[in-house]
């Protein structure tokens, strides 16, 4: 492809109907050639976010680049964008070629030429051979890839996703999406995609932004939010976490000596101050064992725990509260009501600042 | 909002080398505002300002002034000098035209828009035909003041010019996204609606509140609402007869509760026996489409009436005496309840099969009997769609004017009491007016309790899952109860029917059974002349006139019904709510308060309509426009926004995703509206009976003309062919589309949800 990404920057976009704020103060830039990830909760404005790129929403108040250029007041017929919909929105009286060729046949061009284009592309998507059926004749997988097709026909500067598997099943979701990251890697594009699967958004992004409540919660790379989450509801949201109340008793530079319990960590302090912080603690950081492990770890009793073939998740009671535990090891399963000593390795435990 | 022109105009945005991209248009070449500037000039200054009539060309002489004149030659000529001031907000829009600036442009050609339509209207309102049209600027004018015809082509044109230059303007500021199209269809829709819905309306009520002179006078209002004749109570405690509104009432209730257990015992059997003749069940819901309503009482009178064939054979073997016991109450009664059960079946049986059968299964699982099942689950789901059955039978009742037009005999309605307040010997439009308002109060009152009191209670009992469950078959009892009331009705309907299609073939019904195509060849001659065929039958003038009406009808009603239903769904605007229920309303309003309205509202300039046919073509348009929005809605609440959104975002503006997505997918929906208001125009008579002129007369008006003549025979073959005509269009949709949802009549939202 001849063209270079665009860029896509928000500043101060606010989005509101009524009385409610769906999109509140977001300010972000895409860089070109990536793929970003609105990432958060259903009702969370990640949606809003992206109609507000392609211009299906126009943004209440702030200003929306794309490409360097403002496109704030533009409608979405002329912003040089395009969007792969969730529920695929092929259009149900027309052709796979037909519905990949409406994009440059409504821009005037020859239809010779638009037939021309969007078999291109129909290839790209690895659906050659199958132009003249119908949509409905395709299999949910082929008919997201005509949709993928479809919005790539007119080269746009921003492609966009919203929610692109959720209507594949599970096995399919996988393939479907290494598909669009080698895709987007391939032609080099600008991509927005919108999931609530956080697993989806790890495994496809350069980034991710992270939204709750309208708001931009973190914006990171996957790796950053895993590890390092800005807050109690990134880490809660980005892979499961035990919320735990601790004292960091002693600064210690940019590390602390945090009192969790009967148990002293040294972790990373994060800004946090001298006094009672909150922990993040990943449930693959704990380990269940029949007898203590030195001073790193607490009495328990299983609660209730499930076997998932691949790994053990126990529910146990401990002086620290409850805590969720995984175990990808091949242990022996403990029966509930087991008796069993829970061990904290510093590596999957994070203070959360303030 | 800041001008959406503005960004969308400037350059600065990069453009790559990309194919196709170089084509995508730009928000400001959208909102161009030459060409309508163009057309609004030659509107005022060239085409002829008061001339409409497309039978008659224009007398040329003397133009541009004379009677083709335009309106800027009689303007400065002095003929009509108040044509003089719309020249400013032409001005005012020719240098918005000009003005590169685009905040400053849109804000002058909004203010040009709404100041020409203000000029435009103002003058026509204020200059009537007999010179000022207010007491207040004759005396300070002085004198009776000059005086004109209405609004013409070139007025009319005007109109639409300045109305889409508004228009124009509010996208350029930014309403509806910027979308040049969407408010430009909004103005149209909204104007519309305005001229031909509210205005008659309002005429109305300030004809109520006037004298005959037109001088406003509150007394006679108050005399006239309070009037002995429409409240009286003398029938419960004399023999005296009662008010006409209490009639109406009386009647409505009557057949509204005989619809609905009547619609409920068919309905019932429909869905829940293995009754066999179903089949001859769904006939039941094309009936009331293709029946004009009168034809009913029409057969009942030579059923039943003094020298009807069954008074007649009761008389020679029984000698029961001939009498005209159904003139009156229990004619009108049994008319309407034949005519309009068709109704609350169709209403019910969505409402019974609406019913999830898990609910039932889940009654029985815990031991319920089928009857306790039917009794405390079935029937409570059922109530809501009972109470809209009723109220659709109470008023179909209160609109109806043909049944008691021909069996009303000393019985009166207000319906008819309003048609002859209109066209009787003591001419009283006054009255007329007092009297629509009663029956509209009625009318909008029944639709209110329908919409506050059954909308809320609504039981959507199917979701969007499929229900896997079996419906119950009836408890005995109610089974052998809905047999005993429906099929004696079937077969009574069924005789109605019978009689209808061979009663043309007969002498006359009663007396003489002797077969003769005489009536036929009365209304339907066809000769062989010296220049070819000539339709020499009587009945042949308004055959034609009535096809040529529904047909030009027909796609005016889709299309406005359309694309409001799409302006529905589709788009958000201040006032969708307001927009909404002014676009059902005419459906709300009986058919005779709207012929009474305009001929109020257009027997005099600025819009006077009455006496051609464009009219009838309008009155039909606005009348049945309701039930094309309404399956737009329907169709268009299936098809994810998606779609359309898709369309968009690869670079199609409104226009071209509403012809290239959205019509496509609407086809079933515009060709059921096509088709149905094709046959609402052949059987409409309550409006148009007061809108007919000698030139354009209409077969249902033909045929009560006839009736009340006493010419039973050539009415009921008429009747017949015009049956056959709708049943012919019917069947060849139905073979077209090969959907069968035309039974649907306006359903107000009942409870059905499709099942997934």
């Amino acid at each position: 492809m001849s063209k270079a990404p665009a860029s896509v920057t928000f500043r101060n976009v606010s989005k509101r109907y009524g009385l409610v704020t769906a999109v509140d103060d977001v300010s972000f830039t895409i860089e070109p050639g990536t793929l970003v990830t609105l990432l958060g909760p259903s009702g969370c404005g990640k949606t809003t976010t992206l109609r507000l790129i392609a211009g299906l929403e126009m943004a209440s108040e702030g200003e929306i680049l794309i490409g360097g250029a403002d496109v704030t007041r533009l409608s979405a017929a002329d912003r040089d964008v395009s969007m792969v919909f969730q529920s695929y929105a092929l259009f149900p009286h027309m052709s796979v070629i037909e519905n990949v060729a409406y994009g440059p046949t409504v821009q005037g061009l020859p239809k010779a030429r638009a037939r021309e284009m969007a078999a291109e592309k129909i290839a790209v998507v690895g659906l050659a051979g199958l132009e003249n059926r119908s949509p409905s004749e395709l299999s949910g997988g082929q008919q997201q890839r005509v949709a993928v097709a479809r919005a790539l026909v007119l080269e746009p500067q921003v492609l966009l996703f919203d929610e692109p598997l959720s209507n594949l099943d599970a096995k399919l979701r996988r393939r479907v999406r290494e598909d669009i990251r080698a895709l987007q890697q391939d032609l080099n594009l600008t991509v927005a995609y919108v999931t609530h699967d956080q697993e989806e958004a790890l495994a496809v992004s350069d980034r991710i932004i992270v939204m709750s409540n309208a708001r931009i919660a973190q914006t990171g790379t996957p790796r950053e939010l895993y590890e390092q989450p800005a807050d109690l509801f990134v880490a809660d949201f980005i892979g499961d976490a035990n919320i735990l109340d601790g004292v960091l008793e002693e600064e210690r530079g940019d590390r602390g000596l945090v009192r969790l319990g009967s148990i002293q960590l040294e972790l990373a302090r994060r800004g946090a101050k001298k006094g009672p912080v909150k922990l993040a603690v990943r449930p693959d950081a704990l380990a269940i064992t029949t007898v203590a492990n030195g001073r790193a770890s607490v009495e328990g009793v299983i609660e209730h725990s499930s076997y998932l073939g691949r790994s053990l998740e126990y529910r146990v009671s401990s002086p620290l509260g409850e805590l969720f535990v995984v175990d990808n090891g091949r242990a022996a399963v403990h029966a509930p009501g087991s008796k069993i000593q829970v061990g904290f390795s510093e590596s999957g435990i994070v203070v959360l600042p303030n | 909002m800041t001008a959406i022109t503005e960004a969308a105009g400037g350059s600065s945005r990069p453009r790559s080398a990309g194919e196709g991209r170089g084509k995508r248009r730009t928000g400001a070449e959208s909102v161009r505002s030459g060409p309508l500037l163009l057309a609004a000039w030659i509107a005022y200054a060239l085409l002829p300002w008061y001339w409409l009539d497309f039978q008659a060309p224009a007398g040329m002489a003397g133009y541009p002034l004379g009677p083709a004149g335009s309106g800027l030659a009689l303007a400065l000529s002095g003929k009509a000098w108040w044509l003089a001031p719309i020249l400013i907000p032409l001005i005012v829009a020719t240098v918005a035209w000009r003005t590169a600036d685009p905040l400053r442009r849109n804000g002058l050609l909004v203010f040009a828009g709404a100041l020409g339509l203000w000029a435009v209207l103002k003058q026509g309102f204020v200059v009537g035909l007999k010179g000022w049209n207010f007491a207040w600027v004759a005396a300070l004018m002085g004198g009776p003041g000059p005086s004109q015809a209405g609004f013409g082509l070139g007025a009319g044109l005007l109109l639409l010019c300045f109305l889409l230059l508004m228009c124009q303007g509010l996208a350029g500021r930014g309403w509806c996204r910027g979308d040049a199209f969407i408010v430009s269809a909004v103005g149209i829709v909204v104007a519309l609606i305005l001229l031909f819905v509210f205005f008659p309306v309002s005429t109305i009520l300030a004809s109520a509140f006037q004298d005959n002179a037109g001088h406003l006078d509150f007394a006679l209002f108050v005399a006239k609402i309070t009037d002995q004749s429409i409240w009286g109570l003398d029938c419960v405690t004399g023999r005296l007869r009662c008010g006409v509104a209490w009639n109406t009432l009386f009647l409505g209730v009557l057949v509204g509760v005989a619809t609905t257990a009547l619609g409920l015992a068919f309905a019932l059997i429909a869905t829940r026996t293995d009754f066999r003749l179903k089949g001859a069940l769904r006939i039941l819901s094309i009936l009331p489409i293709i029946t004009p309503p009168f034809v009913i009482g029409l057969a009942l009178i030579l059923l039943f009436g003094r020298s009807g064939a069954v008074t007649a054979w009761l008389s020679e073997w029984f000698g029961i005496p001939r009498s005209r016991w159904i003139y009156g109450l229990p004619g009108i009664f049994l008319a309407q309840a034949l005519a309009f059960t068709p109704i609350a079946y169709m209403v019910l049986v969505g409402v019974v099969q609406g019913i999830a059968p898990s609910l039932e299964e889940a009654s029985q699982t815990l031991r319920a009997s089928r009857w306790t099942t039917f009794r405390t689950v079935t029937l409570p789901l059922l109530r809501p769609g009972l109470a809209n059955a009723f109220l659709l039978g109470f008023v179909e009742s209160l609109a109806d004017f043909g049944n008691p037009l021909v069996l009303g005999g000393n019985f009166e309605v207000l319906s008819t009491k309003i048609f002859f307040a209109v066209v009787g010997s003591a001419t009283d439009q006054g009255r007329a007016a007092v009297l629509s308002l009663v029956l509209l109060a009625f009318t909008l009152l029944a639709f209110w309790a329908q919409q506050m009191w059954i909308g809320k209670k609504v039981y959507v009992t199917v979701g969007g899952k499929g229900d896997a469950g079996l419906p119950l078959p009836l408890p005995k009892r109610v089974a052998v109860a809905c047999y005993a009331t429906a099929l004696p009705w079937a077969l009574f309907t069924a005789s109605v029917y019978v009689l209808i299609l061979v009663g043309g073939f007969v002498r006359s019904l009663g007396r003489d059974y002797t077969i003769t195509l005489d009536h036929y060849l009365s209304g339907f001659r066809i000769e062989q002349g010296a220049g070819g065929l000539v339709f020499s039958g009587g009945a042949w003038d308004s055959f034609f006139a009535t096809l040529e009406v529904a047909a030009m009808a027909a796609p005016l009603t889709a299309v406005i019904g359309l694309l409001t239903g799409y302006l529905l769904t589709r788009q958000r605007f201040a006032g969708l709510r307001a927009f909404e229920f002014s676009t059902m309303l005419s459906f709300a309003i009986p058919g005779t308060v709207i012929g009474v309205s305009y001929i109020l509202a257009f027997n005099v300039p600025p819009f006077e309509l009455t006496g051609t046919a464009l009219i009838l073509v309008i009155c039909f348009v606005f009348r049945n426009m309701p039930v094309g929005v309404r399956s737009a809605v329907a169709t268009l609440s299936q098809i994810d926004k998606s779609l359309d959104e898709a369309s968009l975002t690869l670079g199609a503006r409104s226009w071209t995703t509403l012809r290239l997505v959205v019509l496509p997918l609407l086809r079933p929906a515009i060709l059921a509206t096509l088709v149905y208001s094709f046959v609402r125009a052949m059987t409409a008579v309550s409006a148009v009976i007061f809108l007919v002129s000698a030139k354009y007369n209409m077969a249902t008006t033909y045929i009560v003309g006839r009736v009340e003549a006493g010419e039973f025979g050539i009415a009921i073959a008429y009747a017949s062919v015009l049956i056959v005509v709708m049943l012919v269009a019917i069947l060849g949709f139905d073979r077209l589309v090969g959907k069968r949802k035309l039974g649907r009549r306006e359903a107000p939202p009942v409870t059905v949800a499709a099942g997934g």
